[in-house]
């Protein structure tokens, strides 16, 4: 029998008045939880997350894949211990290895309990929680998961990396060649952005979500300022809806663009990347003169934009469409064609679509690996039920598949982009938010895949909790299992289409 | 592929003129360089990035170096993959105190004479998360600094410069 979430939870738990819409919240007791915890393992919900909060309780996000309603479900922990969902749902594994370290709850049952972010570094334990100042701390050794077998040998890589990319540690296990086990350990760029955002004003913690990954400024900016208007009950004037749109699918643009060309050269083909890279640039230029901001960082703010677009940013819009456009021809021909580069990216790192279906990594991840889901479409936000646009899906789940979505992803953004140009309204682009007090969340697509972003607003307009969740959380591990049976030589290109963030990760 | 590599041929080259160096921070480098780095480097310079906790966005910038508008090789300057083949660490990021160790452990790797170039808000005061729990705060409180690049992030004209006045000042030393 198919049970609803809805009336799962109305039928469990008490529903929290003065939630936003569209998502509901139901508290359940700790024997509710614990049952939803076994109920979970024949029901179809995606956990998209789980987070602390204070006074102790552990929110969890969950998804009907059906009919794409999603909720939230809290149990308080006084005794600062809850049930794990992780033996029935292993994506809550790291986030609940984050509630351990940052809240000093215990996940009763967590399948792999070692610590996560805290790398015994830090000059306090909980610091979400109790926040018990401690003194110098030795590190404790991180124990990885164990190895048996004839003629296995390790590679441990990082947390400082050969190329220019963001710290982390990976663990290879290799029978010569081939790769058998991956095990990544990250943490490295933890910043403390949850508890920095703790009693700010909503303005000044949206410069902490427009640096959670820096690729998806516009995207993490844009989730945070959902939140908080769905939270307050401010409405964005409709400019302001659209110019985001516009900024989100140019940053859409520019990543994809430069990540073709870096996917492309990381089998050695260097001329992609110099292509690449240049259409990349071309974006990054057009943003500047358009908003003032290579990378738009802190132009989606609570309330609206913080910067306009002119006619002259119009046209340089406009026309940098119709040089992508041009000179897109020519690179993707290259790109599904050229028989030495699909020798390296068909059947490299495959990603089953039976995983896919159990972790919902969303993104490019998971349409290339026949999950259709898109946060523009489902649940949809404002301005993408009034335009038309595709979600590209293919079932191979290896580099080459999440070339192509990339590849028809662009196409679909500069679709978007012209249909956004044509529509633009006229008016204001900023209201102040409403000062008031309540919860929000909101989902939305970064280039990357589903951005979650829950908030607490107290009576003072300030953040009291603010929990940004990258898709990064869901897609790293499935990137681990990828690479087994890869040689070791494809791990760079593997790593690089799936491009998961560190920062957005760590917090 | 072909078409464009012979338009590029007929075209020139995409590349910006290399910019003239900084020279308030070129007067402030030579006074620190060591006599005789010039011998030792001439007009040429290996740099090792090391990210420290950034949030990426500098990262974006520093790639979009190598992209044919900056095409920083032809200036002299190279990314080298370990910090022992470096003569610059360029550091970006608050310095997140799960990467205090492994930062100071790339500075001791790396052979003198070496400089080091701290790159963005958060490298010279820790930006916006200053003041974290988690954060140690500045490129400087772990290993001595010679160059800061302001921005968030330094747009890739800004990382040019810095690391061009670092090759001038290299070359306005006098081997010993």
């Amino acid at each position: 029998m198919t049970r609803s979430l809805s009336a799962y939870l109305a039928a469990r738990g008490r529903p929290v008045a003065g939630v936003a819409a569209p998502f509901a919240r139901f508290v359940l007791d700790s024997a509710a939880w614990a049952t939803l915890a076994e109920d979970l393992t024949t029901l179809p919900w995606t956990v998209l997350a789980l987070w602390g909060d204070e006074p102790a309780t552990v929110h969890a996000a969950l998804r009907e894949p059906a009919t794409g309603i999603v909720a939230v479900v809290s149990v308080a922990c006084p005794e600062r211990r809850f049930a794990s969902l992780s033996a029935a749902r292993p994506p809550a594994i790291r986030f609940e290895r984050a509630i351990q370290d940052l809240f000093g709850f215990t996940a009763e049952g967590l399948t792999d309990p070692r610590p996560w972010l805290d790398h015994d570094a830090w000059p306090v334990t909980a610091p979400l929680g109790e926040a018990t100042a401690v003194g110098e701390r030795v590190p404790r050794p991180y124990r990885f998961l164990p190895v048996e077998g004839a003629s296995l040998h390790q590679i441990p890589v990082g947390p400082v990396h050969a190329g220019i990319i963001e710290p982390g540690h990976f663990r290879f296990t290799a029978n010569g060649e081939t790769i058998v086990r991956l095990e990544d350990r990250l943490g490295y760029t933890h910043k403390g952005v949850e508890a920095l955002m703790r009693g700010k004003p909503v303005g000044d913690a949206a410069r902490l979500a427009a640096r959670l990954s820096g690729d998806s400024t516009v995207a993490h900016s844009l989730a945070f300022a959902r939140a908080v208007e769905a939270a307050t009950g401010t409405v964005v004037p409709p400019r302001a809806v659209w110019l985001r749109a516009l900024m989100a699918e140019l940053e859409r643009l520019a990543n994809h663009l430069g990540d073709i060309g870096a996917i492309c050269n990381d089998v050695g083909f260097a001329f992609a990347l110099a292509e690449g890279s240049m259409l990349r640039e071309k974006v990054l230029r057009a943003a500047d003169w358009a908003f003032g901001h290579r990378l738009m960082m802190d132009r989606v703010v609570p309330g609206g934009c913080a910067a306009d677009l002119s006619t002259d940013g119009v046209k340089g819009i406009a026309d940098l469409i119709g040089v992508l456009r041009q000179r897109l021809v020519s690179l993707v021909d290259l790109v599904e064609h050229k028989a030495s580069l699909l020798d390296r990216t068909v059947t490299t790192g495959v990603l089953s679509t039976d995983l896919a279906r159990q972790w919902q990594p969303g993104g490019f991840i998971g349409r290339a690996s026949g999950q259709d889901h898109d946060s523009r479409k489902s649940p949809g936000y404002p301005p993408y039920p009034e335009l038309s646009f595709s979600v590209p899906v293919f079932a191979d789940g290896d580099v080459n598949a999440r070339l192509m979505v990339r590849i028809k992803e662009v196409e679909n953004s500069l679709w978007l982009l012209d249909q956004i140009l044509e529509r633009l309204p006229v008016g204001a682009i900023w209201v102040a938010p409403q000062r008031a007090a309540g919860e929000g969340m909101a989902l939305v697509e970064g280039f990357r895949g589903e951005i979650l972003n829950w908030v607490r607003i107290d009576d003072q307009g300030t953040v009291a909790r603010c929990f940004p969740r990258d898709p990064s959380w869901l897609q790293w591990p499935l990137l681990t299992a990828a690479i087994e049976g890869n040689i070791v030589a494809d791990f760079p290109v593997c790593n690089k289409s799936f491009n998961c963030s560190y920062s957005g990760h760590d917090l | 592929m072909l078409k464009r590599l012979l338009r590029t041929l007929w075209d020139g080259p995409q590349a910006m003129t290399g910019p003239a160096p900084n020279e308030e921070w070129l007067a402030g480098l030579v006074a620190r360089l060591d006599h005789g780095a010039h011998a030792l480097l001439g007009r040429s310079l290996a740099i090792r990035q090391v990210d420290a906790g950034s949030c990426n966005g500098c990262e974006l910038e520093i790639n979009a170096l190598s992209n044919p508008y900056y095409d920083l090789e032809r200036l002299g300057l190279r990314f080298v993959a370990s910090p022992r083949h470096a003569d610059v660490l360029l550091v970006t990021g608050p310095v997140t105190a799960n990467m205090g160790i492994a930062l100071a452990r790339t500075w001791q790797a790396t052979p003198e004479p070496k400089w080091v170039v701290a790159a963005g808000a958060c490298a010279i005061n820790g930006g916006v998360f200053a003041g974290s729990y988690a954060c140690i705060g500045s490129v400087a409180s772990i290993i001595p600094v010679d160059l800061e690049i302001p921005g968030c992030p330094p747009r890739p004209v800004d990382l040019l410069v810095g690391l061009v006045t670092l090759i001038e000042a290299s070359a306005a030393t006098p081997g010993r």
